[in-house]
């Protein structure tokens, strides 16, 4: 019996990782712009891709969405299906995040030669998303006025990694108690300068300033 | 939290090597994860003992080494270890911080019998 110790230092997501890199060249390829769109249950998610797509429908950007849910349920993908864009339901199988091999599977199922933009709705979670690379360009999350002024503090991670953050529901701001300079204050020092736009789906404020920016990372076809 | 998908992964990795390194059996496997790439050990190792079975890494032990994170003040070059989740210069107050480093999540070797 011979002992020995093999050196490896090997990251443990390299092959999620890996994939994630070949998702998005797959989409570089198809000359289209890809988002990771996180947030909890309940933020918005698919009301601001909603929103989106509606402010978007005169400007012949094609719009593939990626439906992220652990339950067997067509109920996002629907609607964006109705809005008259491709959808593509995941369903995880109860798994508290997407991974770049269920989206690889997925962008099987979307025409992608015919896109612009990518959105991916991640799982509702602050957490596991977080660590998983899937392949996009940008990771952006949804926080909303309800969800209270401390979840940065509270799920320092997911703030880490983000290209932008938006803060959805701001309509609610003279009903609840959301102290916006704590709220910030608490993402500043998670992630320095972070672009940051305060919308209302509901009301449409502010979309136009998201879509600023977004217009400027959509490639022409 | 993950902690299924990341066991998985940790197996595949070792057992990957362990039979390059034509490897009777793994005893031993070294894990190390930075402060922000939070698992739960407990679990991990509940998952391992069960997928673990029947493969050449059946009853190794994990081990976790914890590294600290560490940041850099944008506005005096202070560098620092984290001791909060969220914790402004030491130096200056500053909250215009970076992450330096702190996010590993790796397997750093395994230990094989021939």
């Amino acid at each position: 019996m011979i002992e020995k110790r093999i050196k490896i230092v090997e990251n443990i997501l390299n092959a999620n990782d890996q994939l994630a890199l070949k998702n998005n060249k797959r989409i570089e390829d198809a000359n289209a712009y890809s988002i990771n769109l996180m947030a909890s249950p309940g933020a918005g998610k698919t009301s601001f891709i909603l929103a989106t797509i509606n402010a978007l429908l005169d400007e012949n950007v094609q719009i593939g969405v990626i439906e992220g849910d652990t339950a067997p349920v067509t109920i996002d993908s629907d609607k964006i299906s109705a809005a008259g864009m491709p959808a593509v339901q995941v369903n995880t199988g109860g798994q508290c995040h997407l991974d770049a091999v269920m989206i690889e599977n997925a962008l099987d199922q979307l025409p992608l030669g015919t896109l612009n933009l990518v959105i991916v709705e991640n799982v509702g979670n602050l957490i596991c998303p977080a660590a998983f690379k899937i392949g996009t360009h940008s990771n952006v999350l949804i926080s909303s006025i309800p969800e209270g002024d401390d979840k940065p503090y509270k799920y320092p991670n997911i703030y880490r990694g983000l290209d932008v953050l938006i803060i959805n529901k701001i309509d609610l701001l003279p009903y609840l108690d959301f102290d916006m300079d704590y709220f910030r204050k608490g993402v500043e020092m998670l992630n320095p300068g972070l672009k940051t736009f305060a919308v209302s789906c509901k009301t449409n404020a502010g979309i136009e300033d998201w879509l600023s920016w977004l217009r400027m990372k959509i490639p022409q076809k | 939290m993950h902690e299924l998908s990341v066991t998985e992964s940790v197996l595949e990795i070792a057992c990957k090597h362990a039979e390059k390194a034509r490897a009777k059996k793994v005893t031993d496997i070294h894990l190390v994860i930075g402060r922000l790439s939070s698992i739960v050990d407990d679990s991990v190792q509940f998952y391992w003992n069960v997928i673990s079975k029947d493969t050449i890494c059946e009853d190794a032990n994990l081990h976790f080494k914890r590294e600290p994170a560490k940041l850099i003040c944008l506005d005096c070059q202070t560098e620092y270890i984290l001791e909060d989740e969220l914790m402004p210069c030491p130096n200056c107050s500053s909250s215009r911080v970076r992450v330096l480093s702190g996010d590993e999540f790796n397997l750093e070797s395994i230990e094989i019998e021939r």
